[in-house]
């Protein structure tokens, strides 16, 4: 079992989440070509070692996390919220 | 290396089994060869095997980091089938299964397969009516596909669960050519064949990189030193990622998951078929293997990984899948469960293709069904690296498929690979 500290809900079991995927993924532009598009949506680094993923607490608070962890030996270095707005918030109340 | 027959073994049994010499030899990589596989899994020995035999290209060599029979070609529920729909698709596995049925003379090796049938239960008219156009494809392109109503299916496996209110069975999809064979069985069968034939196979042998030369790849470097091919094909999968990256080509379309399968102790004669509880149900296969073993498995993992173990959480996932339709199953004792690795892609179907190092071929992506397909796959990457452009069945089934929007999804599950399974 893993284990995810969720910065709301407290140290978690993993099965209370839902994988999501690649965290570092940027959308190009609406008008962006067609190639960058499917680089985009189909083409992952599939990292083997520490890659940043993000996790939904389904069963739990429902915020999407942004996890760094290593797809190896699981082990986890840091769990922040997804939004940049709602890290901060989390930074200030700690 | 001696052949298997009736002669040999009654030979051997009079002089104490003396005269068998080993299955493949072990031998130095030389400096060179015209076509160098990395990867010494089913695909791989598969390819290296069709390479000789129906290409006569015998300078050949497979490359395997561990040992053969060690990675997925031994992590697997070792089903075979070919219930596909799509274009390329049904073509191709029905080929693999056509190839499996001749597999055991054509190797001189048994690989036990048993034509045992496989049987996809569904549970709602919904899943009966998306199986059935499904079967009813298999049916048009001349496989063989067939329905079973509850008084048929209650007959053939009186011990299923007929009283689960929640999934109610309400019959069966079922191949009766599909089934299963013996896993080991097939890797040593092909690494034999392929080595009888001349192919080198090279055990303890990791790529750490390569050297280009003109936008090809000259060299490659291993842990038992620097190996030229004309040709190189990687069938690595788990690890495609890894080594892509390693090549310099960038990202590719597939994610590694991890999927468990699980043996039982062994127990008297209970299953006489491959049974699924998959369509409209949750995702539970199970069938019994030749030494008394229930084999089963389940869902992937869920979540991204490299790691060649299971979590706990699909353990009592699959152990509740199967008491709720197999509930006499509940006292028997799991002797081990174990993951492999996968390419799972991002329309659920493979790739065999050229890639943009002209030199390089990619056979990757077998999600959930590598193992029944690893014939077809191996007869058809070596006509790519062969005759160096695909077979029909194949046109398809490279890395341009995305950006054109023909995906081959059989699911249509879309793009995340998790769900392909």
């Amino acid at each position: 079992m893993i284990r995810i500290n969720c910065p709301y809900c407290g140290e978690r079991d993993h099965s209370e989440f839902s994988y999501g995927g690649d965290a570092t993924i940027n959308y190009p532009s609406l008008d962006a070509l067609e190639k960058e598009w499917t680089e985009a949506i189909f083409f992952r680094k599939n990292i083997k070692g520490f890659q940043f993923e993000t996790w939904h607490h389904s069963n739990g608070c429902r915020m999407w996390l942004v996890v760094e962890r290593s797809t190896v030996t699981h082990e986890i270095k840091s769990v922040k919220p997804c939004h940049p707005d709602l890290q901060k918030v989390v930074e200030n109340n700690k | 290396m001696t052949k298997f027959n009736a002669w040999n073994v009654i030979k051997n049994g009079l002089n104490g089994q003396s005269y068998w010499t080993r299955q493949w030899r072990d031998p130095e990589p030389k400096n060179s060869y015209d076509v160098v596989i990395i990867g010494g899994g089913l695909h791989g020995l598969a390819t290296a095997y069709y390479l000789a035999k129906n290409h006569n290209i015998k300078n050949v060599a497979v490359l395997e980091k561990g040992w053969i029979g060690g990675g997925n070609a031994g992590r697997n529920t070792t089903i075979v089938r070919s219930n596909y729909m799509m274009p390329g698709n049904h073509e191709f596995y029905e080929h693999s299964l056509k190839l499996w049925e001749n597999l055991s003379h054509e190797l001189n090796y048994n690989v036990m397969f048993s034509q045992r049938a496989h049987v996809s239960l569904f549970h709602s008219p919904g899943a009966k009516d998306s199986v059935s156009r499904i079967y009813n494809i298999m049916r048009l392109h001349g496989t063989d596909a067939e329905l079973w109503d509850l008084k048929t299916l209650k007959k053939k496996i009186p011990h299923l669960n007929y009283h689960n209110s929640r999934f109610p069975i309400l019959g069966a999809a079922v191949q009766k050519r599909a089934g299963n064979a013996r896993h080991d069985a097939v890797a040593w069968g092909y690494a034999r064949a392929a080595d009888t034939l001349g192919v080198d196979i090279l055990q303890n042998c990791e790529v750490t990189g390569f050297t280009r030369k003109n936008g090809n790849i000259e060299s490659i470097q291993t842990s038992r030193g620097i190996i030229k091919g004309k040709k190189i094909g990687f069938a690595v999968a788990g690890n495609t990622s890894v080594l892509w990256q390693m090549a310099e080509l960038g990202n590719l379309p597939i994610e590694s998951h991890k999927l468990q399968a699980f043996v039982s102790e062994a127990v008297k004669p209970l299953l006489d078929q491959v049974v699924v509880y998959g369509v409209g149900g949750a995702h539970f296969y199970i069938s019994q293997s030749d030494k008394g073993s229930m084999v089963f498995g389940g869902d992937l993992d869920w979540y991204k990984s490299y790691a060649q173990r299971g979590n706990l959480p699909m353990v009592q996932d699959v152990a509740e899948a199967a008491m709720a339709i197999f509930p006499s199953l509940g006292r028997i004792r799991l002797l081990r469960h174990w993951a492999g690795v996968m390419d799972m892609t991002m329309d659920g179907s493979f790739f065999i293709c050229k890639t943009p190092i002209s030199n390089l071929y990619l056979n990757a992506g077998w999600n959930y069904g590598g193992f029944k397909a690893s014939p077809a796959s191996g007869w058809y990457f070596a006509d790519l690296i062969a005759n160096e452009s695909p077979h029909n069945y194949v046109q398809n089934h490279n890395l341009e498929r995305f950006e054109k929007g023909i995906n081959i999804d059989e699911r249509g599950a879309g793009p995340d690979p998790k769900l392909h399974g």
